[in-house]
């Protein structure tokens, strides 16, 4: 691969890594911000024919030509595949014709589960935060869920405090033995990439983004962080793909 | 046909009443019915549950003025800001007062509503196993799928049949027959669902033109209980063709609801000081004429000829 000696910012390089996770021709549930920008780049560079889901309603192929606050702006309407019902979208989740899907999250656990709901415990909360959205859907029921969160110790903790969106519960066999396919792939963060590994689909250190290091990664994760046996480093974007990221972020929003 | 044509202020007086379970925000993030939220809130209904996917800052805004006592919903908050400073100021605080609520998923709102839409007695569905919405809303059931050669969870959801649900519609006639476009989230579900529906129409068009198109037709004007005729009734949320998006009219408000005395200068300011939506219409001004839509993208027409 020819990388780009060009300057990125870290959200930039995120970006670039979660659109890596899509594949050409998958059906996928993309999400606003970082998600929507990453398969806006996916479909230019690797994944010309990969088909974007919104919870709300929507089916689209090429991304929306607007500037979106939320996935039901005027902008994504004009021009999708399909406008209709939320049921008639998410329950191709439950068809099993959903290759991947994208949420972020307040808290996520060594297995992947992710909190949005209560900080503190259901009962007697600290916290109550927003919920679910479309979140526990798309985590229960997607073949393959990529988390994009933040990379600090308070974020990525040994077990969350409630389980919004199930990833692979207590580890090994248990997300299976609850009913459920599919699971997290990988969790992009602001400094490296984590993926499940090993028979307890433990979150494991995949790769380093340029410019961190183990020990720092380690230090930012409150789990004992193990490493893949061939942990290495992100690759920088590449050039086409920071040309595709430049097509969608005119403004540069995400430099 | 009836007319049912009625200002919002005798629709929300008639047909909601303290207690009643509502349903505001079922297209999820356009088309939330605020003008209704501002009206059942200037007239003091208390003891509301509030039924919606994602509710936004609509819900924030009536917990806030103590109409809410419960929360059946997914997410709740205000899109645009994050979190909502009244839900978690109730919620956490018990500030006006407490709240309770019932944790769904986006899918098992939609599962529920579906059954109320249809009379099922519960809807199988694999969502939410795994996750502790199972346990924080006790009205789920897990059971064995009895149709499976081997063991396999599924979780059982019980219908939801709100009292009152109330949409927003691009156009309406005057009998409560309509045309809506754009995603439509749970619209359909919860028309079908609810006792009673009140729509707010942006504008009344004449019943040949709801009739030149049933396919655009979401649930039949029947079922409606009251038309009220409210452009911009979603403002700042947007309504496909007709409003964009105020999305600096949320951050205004995540703002100022920061703490409990700034809400309720917010609440008076754009509330309870104005006699109606007009009033609100024309405080917003200019700021409202630059978030029409004034484009053309119109679809293809659709041939119904019977010969």
């Amino acid at each position: 691969m020819n990388y780009s000696t060009q300057e990125y910012s870290t959200q930039e390089l995120m970006i670039v890594a979660a659109a890596r996770e899509i594949r050409d021709e998958e059906i996928v549930f993309v999400g606003m911000r970082l998600p929507i920008t990453a398969y806006g780049v996916a479909r230019l560079t690797h994944a010309p024919n990969a088909v974007g889901l919104f919870e709300c309603g929507i089916a689209r192929y090429a991304p929306a030509g607007g500037m979106l606050y939320t996935m039901a702006d005027p902008p994504n309407q004009l021009g999708a595949a399909w406008t209709t019902g939320l049921i008639q979208v998410m329950g191709q989740l439950q068809r099993g014709r959903v290759d991947a899907g994208f949420i972020g999250g307040a808290e996520i656990d060594r297995f992947g589960n992710i909190n949005t709901s209560y900080v503190g415990g259901y009962a007697t909360p600290q916290v109550k935060l927003p919920g679910s959205g479309g979140a526990a859907d798309i985590a229960a029921m997607a073949k393959r869920l990529i988390a994009i969160m933040n990379h600090e110790r308070r974020r990525l903790v040994e077990k969350v405090d409630y389980v919004t969106s199930p990833g692979y519960l207590d580890g090994g066999t248990s997300r299976r033995d609850a009913g459920l396919a599919g699971g997290p792939s990988a969790v992009v963060t602001d400094r490296a990439i984590l993926r499940p590994h090993g028979p307890d689909n433990e979150l494991h250190l995949a790769t380093v983004h340029p410019g961190h290091s183990i020990d720092e990664i380690r230090e930012h994760t409150g789990w004992d962080l193990k490493l893949m046996p061939d942990a290495g480093e992100t690759p920088p974007p590449t050039k086409a793909e920071l040309a595709a990221l430049h097509t969608i972020d005119k403004d540069g929003f995400w430099r | 046909m009836k007319d049912k044509l009625v200002p919002l202020r005798e629709a929300i007086a008639e047909q909601v009443r303290d207690g009643d379970s509502l349903v505001m925000g079922a297209c999820l993030e356009p088309d939330i019915p605020f003008a209704a939220t501002h009206e059942i809130i200037r007239q003091g209904k208390r003891d509301l549950d509030i039924i919606a996917p994602i509710s936004d800052a609509s819900t924030d805004m009536m917990i806030g003025a103590g109409c809410v006592a419960q929360i059946t919903g997914a997410w709740c908050g205000n899109v645009s800001g994050g979190l909502g400073h009244n839900y978690r100021r109730a919620f956490e605080q018990g500030e006006p007062r407490s709240l309770k609520v019932r944790d769904h998923s986006n899918f098992s709102l939609g599962m529920a509503l579906l059954a109320g839409a249809h009379g099922m007695p519960y809807v199988p569905m694999r969502s939410i196993l795994g996750s502790d919405i199972l346990r924080s809303n006790p009205a789920f059931r897990v059971a064995e799928n009895p149709f499976s050669a081997g063991s396999e969870p599924i979780v059982l959801v019980p219908p939801l049949i709100p009292d009152v649900a109330i949409l927003p519609v691009q156009r309406a006639d005057r009998h409560g027959n309509s045309h809506h476009w754009g995603n439509s989230g749970l619209m359909q579900e919860a028309a079908l669902a609810a006792d009673r529906l009140i729509l707010l129409a942006d504008e009344i068009v004449d019943p040949a033109v709801i009739a030149s198109d049933p396919g655009r037709v979401l649930f039949p004007g029947y079922l409606v209980t009251a038309v009220c005729h409210i452009p911009a009734a979603s403002h700042p949320s947007p309504m496909t063709g007709c409003w964009r998006r105020d999305n600096a009219f949320f951050h205004d408000y995540h703002r100022q609801s920061r703490s409990r005395e700034g809400f309720l200068a917010w609440l008076d300011e754009w509330v309870l000081s104005l006699p109606d939506h007009a009033a609100y219409r024309a405080k917003l001004g200019r700021q409202l004429d630059d978030l029409r839509i004034a484009g053309d993208a119109p679809s293809v027409v659709a041939n119904y000829a019977a010969e």
